[in-house]
Formats: structure tokens, sequence, C-alpha cells
């Protein structure tokens, strides 16, 4: 390394540190962006670049075939409008869930109480188990045979084949995701609580503040910024949702829990002909989505830091 | 209502149990139960016999029936308690049963045929937490295979992350550079560039590269994390410029500085990063999907998922294989869990 940086100099050994990491960015994650445009315009089902024809804006084309945006039935490629209202769903019900859920259990672990650090790790515990153990834990439990059902049976119902029926299928693939993920959201929450200075609260309990009082105009105001980013995070994640579903349902019942990721997936990867043009047109739209998320958060940010400043 | 909202209240201090905090204990051990209770009734099955996995309602813990060898049958025999007609409580084996009909057998005198209805007979249990799944489970599914490369991915991965990180957070914290501003906004503006939005093109670089169905393949496409790069050069911005003038002068290399002083100095931040890609790693699912096709390559993830596609009924199997994923990261957790909630909780990332 000595010669190298007599060649150099010593200021410029900076470009030696930063060209690993730059190489391995450039070509698997700038060069593909870019490679993604020409599978996006491109049609047959070669891999090569080389090999495939020119065909303009034929894959959007294709997946905007469509006479009724809202019954897929009518679309050419009603899978993806299908995977497009299934993912709409989910992150809607998910994502709310996942910030109400989150947020009361910050709340409840902010709390003076015993255990505190047990109950955090508790909850925190499913964030690290692999998405493919979550859905093997929970598809054993929704069993036909499983647990679920024998508590639903000793409280007087009948069995519910979860997997088998598309809304209890689509339900549960959203709780089990809150259920794995809840705890990575808590925690930045629960930090964000812990910022509060305690002082705010003397002063509010001075002046006789009732707790609903306390609640509205210290915590929740303070805590913006931080639900803000947990909101954007939790949405940009649910826009993504792929791993868990593949051992879950794989998709089904049919097509209820087939998602974005999942499309392309299929489309590119695991149908009989792999249409890489038309996943790689799924993947720009889903990119446009994750952008105009990614914007929203950079002005909330921004804007909060010029509030705060 | 107001219990509800003075439970989403914070409260400093207090010295008497209110009810606001029963509903805050009876909140979290409800919660224990939901997050600990489905992880628990795993393992817990996971010790069950294939007969006992699909009885109906299940027992919580793994009951096996006990079984007696009786002359004149191949096979040991399942021994059950049985209410005879003068109401005597004897336990029988039973030979065979024939709809409603059991034919039972006293072990000690196996020509001796008593015919019973089935209500009449319980079976004769005990807990036994064997092994069987596991043994049988590592024998009919390449676990260790797998497991060598799941940790073989995982390892490489993790310090190849660290190694590139922390030299490009080096350059862009320590160094007055032209582009130096051009190559972090590119860095950080990766951090919306999923993977799951550029497959296609990323296996066909892979292809190109000759890394298909190569565990290589899985390891160094994600390896320049964005976000170590961000969490890194965060940290190194504060180890004083001082230091490495001082060692400059007296004639360190740049490379020097960077191995004897950056590194050491900025351990925390690299213990850190450390964790998270060990658990980003062993956790991946999509990518290693797609690289790996060859049976022989699966890491752990990829493996289990197929497993359990190809033995969708043999859930004794399944069970006993999933604890054995589950567990090297949980036993992380019980060492690590300080590093890793504070950890997430400072830099927001997962």
């Amino acid at each position: 390394m000595a010669p190298l940086q007599n060649l150099l100099g010593s200021q410029r050994m900076a470009y030696v540190f930063v060209l690993p990491n730059l190489i391995i960015f450039g070509v698997f994650i700038i060069l593909p962006m870019f490679l993604n445009f020409s599978y996006a315009l491109t049609g047959s089902t070669q891999l090569f670049p080389a090999d495939r024809p020119f065909v303009g804006f034929d894959n959007f084309a294709r997946i905007f075939e469509c006479s009724d945006f809202l019954n897929p039935n009518t679309c050419r490629e009603d899978v993806y409008w299908r995977a497009v209202s299934n993912s709409t769903g989910f992150v809607i019900v998910q994502v709310a869930l996942m910030v109400s859920i989150s947020l009361l259990t910050a709340l409840a672990l902010n709390r003076k109480i015993i255990l505190r650090s047990f109950f955090r790790s508790v909850f925190f515990y499913p964030v690290l188990l692999s998405p493919v153990v979550v859905a093997l834990i929970w598809k054993w439990l929704l069993q036909q045979d499983g647990l679920i059902n024998a508590l639903i049976v000793s409280s007087g119902g009948t069995r519910v084949p979860f997997l088998l029926n598309a809304d209890w299928a689509r339900l549960w693939v959203i709780l089990i995701s809150v259920w794995a993920q809840m705890g990575f959201f808590t925690l930045i929450l629960l930090a964000g609580l812990q910022s509060i200075p305690a002082e705010l609260y003397e002063a509010a309990s001075m002046d006789g503040a009732n707790q609903f009082d306390t609640f509205r105009s210290i915590t929740l105001p303070l805590l913006m910024p931080t639900m803000t980013v947990v909101l954007v995070l939790a949405l940009i994640r649910a826009v993504q949702v792929f791993d868990q579903v593949i051992p879950f349902t794989n998709g089904g019942p049919g097509t209820a829990t087939t998602y974005m990721v999942q499309y392309i997936y299929n489309t590119g990867f695991s149908n009989q002909t792999r249409e890489y043009g038309l996943a790689a047109a799924a993947s720009v739209l889903m990119a446009a989505v994750l952008l105009a998320l990614t914007v929203i958060q950079l002005r909330v940010t921004r804007s909060n830091q010029s509030d705060s400043a | 209502m107001s219990t509800i909202l003075s439970f989403l209240t914070r409260t400093q201090g207090r010295s008497r149990l209110t009810f606001t905090d029963l509903l805050t204990y009876l909140y979290l051990t409800i919660g224990t139960v939901v997050m600990f209770g489905p992880v628990l009734w795993l393992v817990l099955s996971s010790f069950k016999t294939p007969q006992a996995l699909v009885q109906f309602p299940p027992t919580i813990l793994p009951y096996r029936q006990e079984t007696a060898v009786v002359d004149g049958y191949d096979e040991p025999l399942p021994l059950f308690n049985v209410t005879l007609e003068d109401g005597t409580v004897r336990q029988l084996a039973q030979a065979r049963r024939i709809g409603i009909e059991a034919q039972m057998i006293d072990p000690a005198n196996p020509d001796d045929i008593i015919r019973v209805n089935i209500e009449d007979r319980t079976p004769v249990e005990q807990v036994v937490f064997s092994l069987d799944n596991y043994a049988e489970g590592v024998n009919r599914f390449p676990f260790w295979r797998y497991l060598w490369n799941s940790v073989i991915v995982t390892a490489l991965a993790t310090a190849l992350t660290l190694v590139v990180n922390s030299m490009a957070a080096f350059a862009l914290s320590k160094y007055q550079f032209r582009g130096r501003n051009a190559i972090f906004l590119l860095t950080i503006s990766t951090l919306m560039v999923p993977l799951s939005v550029i497959l296609i093109p990323v296996f066909l670089v892979i292809t190109e590269v000759g890394w298909n169905n190569n565990l290589l393949g899985v390891i160094v496409p994600g390896a320049a994390t964005p976000t170590g790069v961000f969490l890194l050069r965060q940290y190194m911005l504060t180890i004083p410029d001082e230091l490495l003038d001082s060692a400059r002068i007296d004639g360190a290399s740049e490379w020097r500085i960077y191995l004897q002083i950056i590194l050491p100095l900025a351990r925390p931040a690299l213990a850190v990063l450390a964790i998270f890609s060990i658990m980003w790693r062993w956790n991946d699912f999509l990518w290693p999907l797609i690289v790996l096709s060859r049976n022989e390559l699966f890491t752990l993830q990829v493996g289990l998922n197929s497993f359990q596609g190809e033995l969708q009924t043999q859930w004794n199997l399944i069970l006993a294989m999933t604890v054995l994923t589950l567990l090297p990261i949980t036993a992380v957790f019980a060492f690590l869990q300080k590093y890793i909630t504070t950890g997430i909780a400072t830099t927001g990332m997962k």
C-alpha cells in the first residue's frame, strides 16, 4: 500500500478507499437500475439484452390493457391487477395496524413498570426470526387440526380452514407480518418517547393538566417526527411484502395473497415462460411507487426539521 | 373511556398501583403470550410423535403412548387402560381394532383375547421429549449442508460488508476530494432502490459474472450496504482529525491510519453493523431463492422452504427443522439483545 500512496499522494488515497464499495455499488445496484429500463422496453424470453428485440412501451401497454381497472378480470394481465389490488389492501390495513399496535406497545413500555427490559425483549424477539420460520410457525398454528382451531372448537365454534379461504388467508398474512415486525417499530417509537424531556411532563402536572391533555399536547406533537419515520418505513416495507408469503400461502388460495413482488418473481423466475420484459415493467412501476413514498418522507422530515429549528 | 385515555397517557413517578398500571400489565401479559406462545408451541410440538401431531384437540405437552412387546406379534402393541364390565381397570395391549370393537390382550397371557368397546379404553401415555423427529429430520433433510452454506454466506458477507463499508466511510468522513459529495449522495440514494425492484438485471449481472448457482452470487451483491456506509461515516466523523494528523507527522501511511486508528476507534459502530449484517444474511430469502437452484447450495431458509413444499404432510420433520433453524438466531439474541435493541433504537434501521 505504501508505494500506492507515493504514487497518488495521501489525499488521493481516498479514491482507493471508496473504490471497492463503489465497484460493488456500481455493478450490482447502479448498472442494474439502468438495465431495468432496457428490460422493460424489450421483449422475448431471452436473458441477455443483446438478444432482446426493442418493443418500445409494449410491456407497459400490455399491463395497462384493461377495460375496467377496478375489475381485474377485464385486464389482459389480470394477475398483475389482482396483485396491485391485493397489495393496496394489504398496505392500508397492515400499516394502520402496525403503527397503532406499535404505538400502543411503546406507550405501555414507556411507563414505569417492573420487568421493562424483559417485556421489551419479548415484543422484539420475533423481529429476528426469519420470514420462513415465521410462516411455518403460523402455518402450524392455523392447520385444520391446529391450536387456533382447537381453541375455537373448545369455545363452541366450528373449525375454520383458514388458509384455504381467501379472506382469512389475506387477514392472516397481515396479522403474521404485524406479529413479526411490530417489535422493530415499537423500539423506534420507544426511543422517540424517551427523548421527550421529563421536565415537560413535570411542568404539565404542576399546571394541573390531566393525562389526556398531557398526551394530546405534549406526547403526540413531540412524537410526530418519529411517527412519520415509522409510518413511511412501514409503508415502504409493506409495498415489498414477499418473503413470508411464499412459504405461508404461496400466493393462494388462487391469487388471493399474490402481491406485487411475487408477481414480479413469478413472471420473471418462476412461470414456465420467463417474461423478463413484463417483470421489469412491473418493477419500474413499483419503483415509482417507492420513489413517491420516499419523496414524501424527505419532504415531511425536512419540514419537521425546519419546524423544530 | 377515561381509563383508555389515561392508559394512553404517560405517567411519571407513581407510588400506588393505579388502574392504568393494571391495564398496562394486562396488555403486556397478553402481549407476551401472543409473541412467545407461537414459538413455544412450535418447540413443544416438535417433540411430538406423528400420531400425537394429528390428534385433535392437541395436547400441550408431547405425550407418547406406551407400548408392550407381546409374543406372537412383530410390532410392539399400544397399551390401554381398559375398564372391564365388572368395573375393574386393567392395563391391556391392543392387538387390533375393528370398528368400535377393540381386541385386547394381556401381555402376560397373549392367548386370551378380550373384546371391548373402544369407548371403554384410554391410552396409557407419558410425557416424552423425544428427539426422534430431529434425528429423522437431519437424515431426510441435508440440514448440515444447508447450515454450512448459511454460515459461509453470513460470515463472508458480513466480513466483506465491514471491510468495504468501513473503507468507504473512512474516505467519505476524513478526506476532502473531488466527487466526495456526489459519491455520498449516490450511496444514500440507493437506499431507495431495494433489491426487489431490480431483480432481473441483477440476475443478469450474476449470470454474466458466472455466479449463478454460486454462493458468491448471494454474498457479493448486497455487500456494499448504504446503511452501513452511512452509519460508519456518521460515527467516524466524531473521531478527531488531530489524531490522524499527528499520526501522519509520525510517518504513518494512510493505510496504517485506517487499520490502526480508525478501525479500533470505530469498533462500537462496526459491532452494530456486524450484528445487523448477520441478521440480514441469516434470514435472507428472496435473493438466495433466485440465485440458487441447485439443492446442495441452498441456504437454510431456502432449504427449509423447499423442504416444507415437498413434505407438506410430514409436519413432525418440518417442525423439528424449523426449530433447528431458529435456534442460532435465538442464541445470538440471548447474548446480544442489549446491543441489538439499542442499535436499532439509535440508528432506526433493520
